[in-house]
C-alpha cells in the first residue's frame, strides 16, 4: 500500500473518491476550500463544482444522493449555517446514494468571523458527525461516512477545524471503489416533505438516532485506549492528539463520532477511571453530555472555551506544568503584521475615496474586509456574506435619508452572487434609497482565486456563461448602475458623491481585475 | 523526535520549505505531522509551518519550549516564535527587514536591536545574509531555499535526500535554480 503525506483537505478529496463519490459541489471558505480544488485537480471521474453559495451546493449534492449518486457537499462552519434550511430537512428525507457534508470549524478564528461550534447542529439536525483527528483518519473517516450514510438513511457530516484541515500527515491510499448509481425510484412519501409525509419521517428519524447511537459504541469509532486508571481523559479531533502527547499514561476515550454520542462506551469508561475530563475545543459539547448521563468530571473549568487549544494549554490544564522559556521578555514593541490589502489591490483605490469622504461603510465578507485596518479603516458594519446591502437598507430605515445620502454598502462580486442580490432586490422593493458599491476584481480572491458565476469558468476548467451582473441588477430595479475602473480615483470620487447623493437606489461597479490574477 | 518551525510573511514560500523538508523525513522512513495556516494570513501577513518528525508524532503543533529548530526568513518574524525555543535549539535568522503594516503608516518603528538582543539572550543565534546567495541563486524567490538550505546543515539527512526532495516539489523549471539555492544556503552555514 502506498503512503503520501497529505493535507487533511486532500485526504478528504481522496477518501471521497475511493469511496466511488459522483458529484461534489461546495463554496469556498477557509479552511475547506483545498477539498473541490484537490478533487477537480487530482480525481476527475468526479463531477465537482463551485456553486453560489453553501445553500445550493448542498441541494446540488442532496439531488445527486437521491438521485442514487454517492455525492458530497464541503464548506466552512459559517458556510452551514448558510446551508442550514435543506440540511435540516434532508435529515428528514435521508438520503438514497450517500451523501456526506464536510464541515470545517475554525477555532482560532484564523480566517473566519466567529468560532461557533458546529457539533451542536449535527445534535439539533439529528445528523451522526464524524471528527477525525489526523489527516489518515480525515480520509478514513470520510469513506465510512458514505457506508454510514447509506446504510442509516442519514446525510453524515464529517467534521474538521483548522489543524485537521491544514494539517500535513501520512495517509495510506486506497482505490477507488466503483459504486453503481442506485436505481431511483419515484418515492413522494421520502422525498416529499409536505406535512403529512414529515411527520412519519420525524419519527424514523428518531429511530435512526437510537440506532446510531449503539453503532457510536460499537463501530470503533469511538474506542477506549486503557493505560494508568488513575486518569480518564475523553476527547476528540486535535485536541485527542495534544492529550496523547502530554498525557501519554493516561487512559482516552477516543471520540472519533462525536454525535450520536457512545453511551455505553462513556458509562463503562467514566466508571472504572478515579478522575475523568473531558479535553475539547470550543464549548462543552462532550462535558455537558457525560454530567447529564451522571458522571462528574472536568473540563471547561481548566480547559478554555474560546481560541484553539495547543499543546501547552492541555499540558498546563492537565499536568500544571508551564513551557519553559529560555529567553526572557524583550522590553520593546513588537508591531505586529496583520494582513492587508496587496500593492496595487483594486479595493485599495475604493477605500481611499471612501477614507477621504469619511462616509459609513456597511462591509462584507472578502479581501476588502480588510478595508476596516489602517490605513483605511473604512468599514463600519460586518457580519456575514451578503449582510452589507441589507444592513445598508436597515441604517436608512432606522436613521432616514440623511444617512442614505452619507453611507455606501461595498460587497464583492462573488459575496453578491452568493448572498446579495436577494437583499438588493429588498432594497429595490422597500423603497430604499442607498447605494451599494460591487466591487468587482472577476474572481473569488480572498480564499484563493477560485471561479464563480461571473468568471465564465467553471472549477473543472470548462467555459460556461459568463453572469452578467449589470443586467443582474438592473433586473433588481436598480435603474442608476455605473461601471468604472477605480484605478480613476477622480473619476471614482464624482461617481460615488453623485450616487450617494440621488435618492433612489444606485450601484456602482468599481471593476478591476485582482492584481493578482494573471 | 526533531521540531521545526519556519516563521516569515505571507509570500516568502515557508509553506515549500517545510514541504521539502517533510518529504526528506517520510522518505527515510520517519512519521511525519505539519501544521499550516491559509487564508488571511496570505496577504501579506505573519506566517508560520510547524514540522515534527520521529517515531511517532501525536500533535501536529509544536508546543512552546519544544522547537529544536527556528528557522526564520524574516528578522521580526523570529521575535514571534522565541518562546517556542528549546534551551539548545538553533535559531536561523535572515537579516531581512519587511516592515509591516503598522511601520509602513508610521505609527510604529521596527526595532532595530532585534539581531543584537537575540544574540545576547541566545547563544545559538545564527543570523544569515542571504543576499549574495539570492544574487546568485538569480532569484529572490530562492530564499526559502536558501533557508532549508542553512537548517540542513543540522539535520541528519544526505544530500541527495534533500534534492530528490527538491526535485520532487518544485516545478521542473525551477529544479536547478533551486537546487543551487540549496547548495547556497548550506555554504552559509560555517560548523
Amino acid at each position: 500500500m502506498t503512503r503520501q503525506l497529505m493535507l487533511g483537505n486532500e485526504a478528504i478529496a481522496r477518501g471521497a473518491w475511493e469511496a466511488g463519490c459522483r458529484v461534489a459541489a461546495g463554496y469556498p471558505g477557509t479552511p475547506s476550500t483545498e477539498i473541490l480544488e484537490t478533487i477537480a485537480r487530482d480525481y476527475r471521474d468526479i463531477k465537482a463544482q463551485w456553486s453560489p453559495n453553501e445553500k445550493v451546493a448542498l441541494e446540488v449534492a442532496a439531488g445527486a444522493s437521491v438521485a442514487g449518486a454517492r455525492s458530497l457537499s464541503t464548506m466552512k462552519h459559517v458556510g452551514l449555517n448558510v446551508a442550514a434550511d435543506p440540511l435540516f430537512t434532508f435529515s428528514y428525507t435521508g438520503v438514497n446514494g450517500g451523501l456526506v457534508i464536510i464541515n470545517a470549524d475554525d477555532p482560532g478564528a484564523w480566517s473566519s468571523q466567529n468560532e461557533q461550534d458546529n457539533r451542536h447542529i449535527s445534535r439539533a439536525a439529528k445528523l451522526p458527525m464524524l471528527d477525525p483527528s489526523n489527516p489518515a483518519e480525515a480520509k478514513e473517516f470520510t469513506k465510512l461516512a458514505f457506508e454510514i450514510s447509506e446504510k442509516y438513511d442519514r446525510p453524515v457530516i464529517v467534521r474538521t477545524t483548522t489543524r485537521i484541515a491544514h494539517s500535513q500527515g501520512p495517509v495510506e491510499l486506497g482505490e477507488r471503489a466503483e459504486v453503481p448509481l442506485k436505481d431511483f425510484v419515484r418515492d413522494p412519501k421520502k422525498y416529499v416533505m409536505i406535512p403529512a409525509h414529515a411527520r412519519p419521517r420525524h419519527v424514523f428519524v428518531e429511530q435512526q438516532i437510537l440506532k446510531l447511537k449503539e453503532y457510536s459504541s460499537q463501530s470503533g469509532l469511538n474506542k477506549i485506549e486503557w493505560r494508568n486508571k488513575k486518569r480518564g481523559i475523553i476527547s476528540n479531533g486535535v485536541a485527542y492528539q495534544y492529550v496523547r502527547e502530554v498525557c501519554p499514561d493516561d487512559s482516552v476515550l477516543k471520540i472519533g463520532m462525536v454525535w450520536p454520542l457512545p453511551d455505553e462506551l462513556i458509562k463503562e469508561f467514566a466508571s472504572q477511571v478515579e478522575e475523568l475530563y473531558v479535553v475539547e475545543e470550543l464549548d462543552p459539547f462532550i462535558e455537558d453530555y457525560v454530567k447529564a448521563l451522571g458522571f462528574k468530571v472536568k473540563g471547561k473549568d481548566i480547559i478554555p472555551v474560546c481560541g484553539e487549544l495547543t499543546p501547552e494549554i492541555v499540558d498546563k490544564a492537565l499536568n500544571g506544568k508551564d513551557a519553559e522559556k529560555v529567553l526572557p521578555e524583550y522590553a520593546g514593541a513588537l508591531p505586529g503584521r496583520p494582513p492587508g490589502l496587496c500593492k496595487g489591490c483594486p479595493h485599495a483605490f475604493v477605500f481611499n475615496v471612501l477614507k477621504k469622504l469619511d462616509v459609513v461603510v456597511n462591509g462584507d465578507i472578502g479581501c476588502y474586509t480588510l478595508g476596516v485596518l489602517p490605513p483605511y479603516s473604512s468599514m463600519h458594519s460586518q457580519g456575514c456574506m451578503g449582510a452589507s446591502i441589507g444592513m445598508h437598507l436597515g441604517f436608512e430605515k432606522a436613521r432616514g435619508d440623511e444617512m442614505a445620502r452619507h453611507s455606501v454598502a461595498v460587497i464583492g462580486d462573488s459575496t453578491f452572487i452568493h448572498s446579495g442580490i436577494t437583499s438588493l432586490i429588498d432594497m429595490v422593493y422597500n423603497r430604499g434609497t442607498g447605494t451599494v458599491i460591487i466591487m468587482d476584481n472577476r474572481v473569488t480572491a480572498m480564499t484563493g482565486h477560485q471561479e464563480n458565476p461571473a468568471t465564465g469558468k467553471t472549477l473543472m476548467g470548462d467555459d460556461t456563461y459568463e453572469l452578467d451582473l449589470e443586467m443582474m441588477v438592473k433586473a433588481c430595479g436598480v435603474k442608476r448602475v455605473v461601471v468604472i475602473d477605480p484605478k480613476n480615483i477622480e473619476e471614482l470620487e464624482k461617481v460615488i458623491k453623485e450616487e450617494m447623493a440621488a435618492p433612489e437606489p444606485s450601484v456602482i461597479m468599481t471593476r478591476r481585475k485582482c492584481i493578482l490574477k494573471k | 523526535m526533531k521540531n521545526v518551525i519556519f516563521a516569515g510573511v505571507g509570500g516568502q514560500g515557508v509553506i515549500l520549505a517545510s514541504k521539502v523538508l517533510m518529504e526528506v523525513a517520510q522518505k527515510r522512513g520517519f512519521d511525519v505531522k505539519e501544521s499550516e495556516v491559509h487564508g488571511m494570513a496570505q496577504r501579506g501577513g505573519s506566517v508560520d509551518c510547524n514540522v515534527r518528525y520521529g517515531t511517532e508524532v501525536f500533535s501536529p503543533l509544536i508546543p512552546k519550549g519544544g522547537a529544536d529548530y527556528v528557522v526564520s526568513l524574516e528578522m521580526l518574524e523570529s521575535m514571534r516564535k522565541i518562546d517556542y525555543l528549546k534551551k539548545d535549539a538553533v535559531l536561523i535568522v535572515n537579516r531581512e527587514q519587511i516592515n509591516p503594516a503598522p511601520v509602513e503608516i508610521g505609527a510604529m518603528k521596527y526595532p532595530e536591536d532585534i539581531e543584537q538582543w537575540l544574540k545576547k539572550n541566545f547563544a545559538n543565534t545564527v543570523v544569515v545574509d542571504t543576499t549574495e546567495a539570492l544574487k546568485e541563486a538569480g532569484t529572490k524567490k530562492a530564499l526559502n531555499i536558501v533557508m532549508l538550505g542553512c537548517l540542513s546543515k543540522y539535520l541528519d539527512f544526505e544530500m541527495k535526500d534533500w534534492e530528490d526532495a527538491i526535485k520532487t516539489l518544485v516545478k521542473e523549471q525551477f529544479i536547478e535554480q533551486n537546487l543551487k539555492a540549496f547548495t547556497l544556503g548550506r555554504d552559509l552555514i560555517k560548523l
